[in-house]
């Protein structure tokens, strides 16, 4: 296996009291699709959100192909960016811009592309995520929510990241778009070769996007194995999870 | 909000007040706050001189800052100035002073109205709608997004907003000062029995350029009031629709707060400096 274009080394977070993440190992390698499960409330959107940088830890490190970025600012941080692309949970698309202009929105306002070659680059981006032309010049809030996700998706990689977050990619769609992200995910993490990790709680998609998967339960890591093993982890903890089942060692927050 | 309990707990577990750490935690809390609004406005300003500049994004706050808000501010000060009018006029009579009407009413809407007035309607228009939107925005991971997509939300959100908000505030600010003026030449024409071109004579002959610089320094800094406080509580602004609520209410209120406060000081230093 190659070295990890991305490792969290003991990544310790907290909110007052709420001790969030309490020392999160996990690195992913070039070409790995690796998934993240955990409950509600078990650490997993503040994991990427460190990741990225959007937060600062309290403790550990953060190494970005190679390079320190814990506490990168200005240029190096900008530079990772570059290399990252993120799908958020909502899609967090702008709506006050249109469909095109969201999906070049990097190209346009930090590479400095010109905008007739930026909605171009948009309108071919938007067509690998099956979505034609005609969508180009709607708003976002005209669109439905696999629509909306799928512009997100294109946003997140027409610039051909390294390395790609999905936050629960399939989260509120129903189970045949579900599917078709899952396959959207798939086809362009692997035409790009880029490194991918995603935190869900649908264990159809861990199922099919994953290569790896891992568990994260109050904080910590506490599995991780190829997708294969899912089924055959040998941990209670995952067993309980992938199973779907109320009754275990981890108790439904309600 | 506050991680701090109003009580202390004797040995006993009796819980007994404390209104000296009250006080202090109060204060404390206050300082805290406007320290925390001194920087963000510090960044976003700091973000308003350098580059990279969005202009795009400035021209279309500009429309909804400032060309939007031309109703509102036309329709207050008209009011305003035609009230103004109605009331020197009242008080004047009793002293026989019926013709200061026109000048007092100038002074009183170059100075002091038509600045507070313009400042007061776009706390609300403005500031909230700023904050509701930055909110919104927060809560729905889109700030997160331009980050990540290396846009900074002080360049490409605040500093636009600002920017808008710091030219158009003078540009309303004269129009409402016109428009005031109109109100009270109005009702005085009308209703108080004035000569129109009397009216206008003193109003012309009487107010200076002191007077409408003043009002228009007031402006561009009830603008920089109106822009922060909008983006400051929008930014911090807790999820959910209560969150986004709260925040537009918070800038309103303390953006309102501020003009008013802010709008004695310099009436005061005005006075002192002799402008």
């Amino acid at each position: 296996m190659s070295a990890p274009l991305l490792e969290l080394k003991d990544v310790i977070k907290s909110f007052g009291d709420n001790h969030v993440l309490r020392g999160v190992d996990i690195d992913v390698a070039r070409g790995c699709s690796l998934v993240v499960l955990g409950g509600s409330g078990s650490g997993k959107s503040v994991m990427l959100k460190t990741a990225l940088g959007l937060m600062t830890p309290d403790d550990g490190k953060i190494i970005f192909d190679g390079a320190d970025v814990t506490f990168a600012g200005g240029r190096e941080r900008e530079e990772m960016r570059a290399r990252i692309g993120m799908l958020f949970q909502s899609g967090a698309l702008f709506d006050s811009l249109m469909v095109w202009e969201n999906v070049a929105f990097r190209l346009i306002h930090s590479d400095g592309v010109k905008r007739a070659e930026a909605r171009e680059k948009a309108i071919e981006t938007l067509r690998k995520v099956h979505l034609g032309p005609s969508v180009a010049d709607l708003r976002p809030a005209e669109l439905s929510g696999g629509m909306q996700k799928r512009v997100a998706l294109a946003r997140a990689i027409i610039t051909r990241p390294d390395l790609v977050f999905f936050d629960e990619p399939t989260t509120g769609l129903d189970p045949i778009t579900a599917d078709a992200i899952n396959d959207l995910i798939l086809d362009q993490v692997k035409a790009l070769g880029a490194a991918a990790i995603s935190i869900t709680h649908d264990m159809a998609s861990a199922r099919k996007i994953a290569d790896e998967i891992a568990m994260l339960h109050q904080g910590r890591i506490i599995w991780r194995g190829p997708a294969s093993e899912i089924d055959r982890s040998g941990n209670d903890h995952v067993d309980q999870f992938v199973n779907g089942r109320a009754h275990g060692p981890i108790q439904p927050s309600l | 909000m506050s991680e701090h309990s109003r009580t202390d707990r004797d040995d006993s577990g009796v819980s007994v007040p404390n209104p000296l750490r009250w006080i202090g935690v109060s204060a404390l809390g206050l300082f805290a706050e406007v320290g925390r609004v001194a920087r963000f406005s510090g960044g976003v300003i700091g973000a308003a001189l350098s580059p990279p500049w969005y202009p795009g994004e400035v021209f279309r706050q500009i429309g909804r800052i400032g060309f939007y808000s031309l109703p509102v501010v036309g329709l207050s000060s008209i009011f305003i100035g035609a009230a103004l009018a109605l009331n020197i006029y009242t008080g004047g009579s009793r002293y026989g002073a019926e013709q200061f009407v026109p000048n007092i009413v100038v002074l009183g809407i170059t100075r002091e109205l038509g600045a507070v007035i313009t400042g007061l309607m776009l706390a609300g228009r403005v500031s909230a709608g700023i904050s509701a939107e930055i909110g919104a925005m927060r809560v729905t991971e889109q700030i997160d997004a331009l980050k990540t997509l290396s846009a900074s939300p002080e360049r490409y959100l605040y500093a636009p907003r600002l920017i808008a908000a710091l030219v158009t505030l003078p540009i309303l600010v004269a129009l409402s000062d016109i428009i005031g003026v109109m109100g009270g030449w109005l009702v005085s024409v009308q209703a108080l029995g004035f000569d129109s071109t009397v009216y206008l004579r003193n109003t012309v002959d009487f107010v200076t350029w002191e007077d409408i610089t003043a009002g228009l320094i007031k402006a561009v800094v009830f603008g920089a009031v109106i822009a922060l406080m909008g983006c400051f509580h929008g930014d911090r602004s807790k999820a959910g629709a209560t969150g986004v609520g709260r925040a537009a209410t918070l800038s309103m209120v303390s953006a309102a707060v501020l003009v008013l406060a802010l709008n004695y000081v310099m009436s005061t230093l005005f006075t002192e400096i002799g402008l």
